[in-house]
């Protein structure tokens, strides 16, 4: 278990815990361990916790004294991040998600296969084979960057991102898979598309993974 | 009970409805938001014993034209914006009365680029996730996602009796807004070191740069122009959090600090924070204006953001003495 934790301000209102670890799920384990656990004993002026792949934000209210306010709570999460919960066996929510592959759904389907020098089927069987983790939602209201990706798969984003991606296309950039949320601009490599909906903001909650939600794709 | 105010007859360069946005909710990826110089929608729902964080609209560079379909009281604040209801030129920073059945012709901003114009009982419209600010990114809130258009038809959450006038009234008093928004040129930021160590003497060269706005500058982030600076080391790490008054540097060494928009994660090296306090000047930047920064120690930012508490706390009470009520809380 080599895992280190270390605590840096992000700016006058926020803290950001890392935790350093060569195992990047089991820093993400840890990380949502820790946003689970907290809420419910953090003290009054902590307004918010974001967590991340391997660093979790708490931002603060900082008050009549934001200085001592800033230093008792490095205190309290230090006293809290020392404690490493078992989060091997919790039981996570497992979404599976039905995904139109190739075509004009998911029009990079090819390149990644050439890329990967496989064929297009394999592809999808290799993107449906692993559980994926949601390590995270950001980049826009929703969006999940996916951890699990079969690293035959990786390859680098487009060089210039395309002007309007489908909303519910399914994609990756690197060793990172996402789903688009809603339409916009976007860089990532279009595999397929899924008629989820992964952001409402009229739903409660608004999102449909949760960050730590485990996840399947399969074949439509 | 909800009160028609404004028929939109031109809707302005990128008219929004915003409030002080919605947060707590970045770990669903959902931006801030909200007014991007907040301190001045704050003091316009102030000048007029609105709470704080009633919706009013945000005003880009070039203001829209309304017919008033009620009398109005109003408050003008933010950038410095040429504004005539029949036939008079309205200043900024008082409450305005307004009579019904005229046009309330905004012009262009003469400095600043961001105007607001809040209204007596703020605008009445339905909250999403928890705010009525316009997240133009992702397309939900205020008016269904969108920037104002013509043949709108805004409402104000109906207040107690709004007096009718003939003609605008001009109250010879106003809050002065500075030195918490300071429109002379160049402005400045008090910025403190962030977790990405800048190169030799490139911290010293952030802070003796006159840096140029860029025009891809928007409510999400300030771009800026100037020689390219250098992290002391590679920066190894996946996305994390950031916030409005980030300063990251992205590998063509040209500084961004992030603006309520920002996305909740970034991947860019975060070189510094801006203060609190600095963030309403940044957002009345236009490109090709000017920004220095002078450094600072988040003790520093601390004492100032005590310091702009305290005068916030003297405008409360002054205004509840002039506008006859008890001071609002303290929701800003």
């Amino acid at each position: 278990m080599s895992s280190r934790v270390a605590i840096e301000f992000l700016g006058e209102s926020g803290l950001l815990l890392r935790v350093a670890d060569d195992d990047e799920a089991r820093a993400n384990r840890r990380i949502h361990a820790l946003a689970r656990r907290l809420p419910g004993k953090a003290p009054a002026a902590v307004t918010e916790l974001v967590p991340a792949y391997a660093s979790l934000a708490v931002l603060f209210d900082g008050g009549p004294d934001p200085s001592a306010t800033r230093t008792a709570l490095r205190a309290w999460l230090e006293r809290e991040a020392a404690v490493v919960d078992d989060v091997a066996g919790t039981a996570q929510r497992v979404h599976r998600l039905k995904v139109r592959y190739g075509g004009d759904d998911g029009p990079d389907l090819q390149a990644v296969a050439d890329h990967a020098g496989l064929d297009p089927g394999e592809v999808v069987a290799r993107h449906c084979a692993p559980t994926y983790t949601v390590a995270m939602l950001g980049f826009a209201p929703g969006f999940p960057y996916l951890l699990g990706l079969d690293p035959a798969l990786a390859m680098p984003r487009l060089d210039a991102p395309r002007a309007s991606v489908p909303a519910g296309s399914v994609a990756l950039a690197g060793t990172q898979a996402g789903i688009y949320p809603q339409a916009g601009p976007g860089g990532w490599r279009l595999l397929g598309r899924t008629d989820a909906v992964l952001f409402d903001p009229a739903r409660t909650p608004p999102v449909l993974l949760a960050p730590g939600d485990q996840l399947r794709f399969e074949p439509a | 009970m909800s009160r028609p105010l404004f028929e939109v007859l031109a809707p302005g360069t990128l008219s929004s409805v915003q409030d002080l946005g919605r947060a707590g909710l970045r770990a669903l990826g959902v931006p801030v938001g909200g007014a991007a110089d907040r301190h001045s929608a704050i003091l316009a729902n102030l000048l007029l014993g609105n709470p704080a964080g009633a919706a009013l609209l945000e005003l880009t560079l070039g203001g829209p034209r309304l017919r008033l379909l009620s009398g109005a009281t109003v408050a003008i604040t933010g950038a410095d914006i040429a504004t005539r209801c029949a036939g008079v030129e309205l200043p900024g920073w008082r409450p305005l009365r307004l009579p019904a059945g005229t046009e309330l012709a905004f012009g262009s901003c003469r400095r600043g680029v961001r105007a607001y114009l809040a209204v007596a009982g703020g605008l009445d419209l339905p909250t999403v996730l928890g705010s009525r600010s316009t997240d133009l990114r992702a397309g939900f809130g205020g008016l269904q996602g969108r920037p104002l258009d013509a043949g709108d038809v805004l409402s104000a959450h109906a207040t107690a009796a709004v007096p009718e006038v003939d003609r605008p009234e001009v109250p010879g008093w106003w809050i002065d807004p500075t030195p918490d928004l300071d429109l002379s040129l160049p402005a400045v930021a008090a910025v403190a070191p962030g977790a990405a160590v800048l190169d030799g003497a490139d911290w010293q060269r952030l802070c003796s740069t006159a840096w140029r706005v860029a025009p891809a500058s928007n409510r999400i982030g300030l771009r800026l122009q100037g020689p390219p600076l250098h992290l002391a080391e590679a920066w190894q790490r996946p996305s994390e959090p950031v916030l409005p008054g980030t300063v990251q540097l992205p590998p063509d060494g040209q500084p961004i600090v992030l603006l309520n928009d920002c996305g909740s994660h970034g991947g860019y090296p975060r070189i510094g924070h801006v203060a609190a306090v600095d963030l309403p000047r940044l957002a009345q930047l236009r490109p090709g204006e000017t920004l220095r920064f002078a450094a600072a120690s988040l003790g520093d930012h601390d004492r100032r953001a005590c310091e702009r508490a305290a005068r916030m706390a003297r405008i409360r009470l002054a205004l509840a003495q002039r506008l006859g009520r008890e001071p609002l809380g303290t929701d800003g």
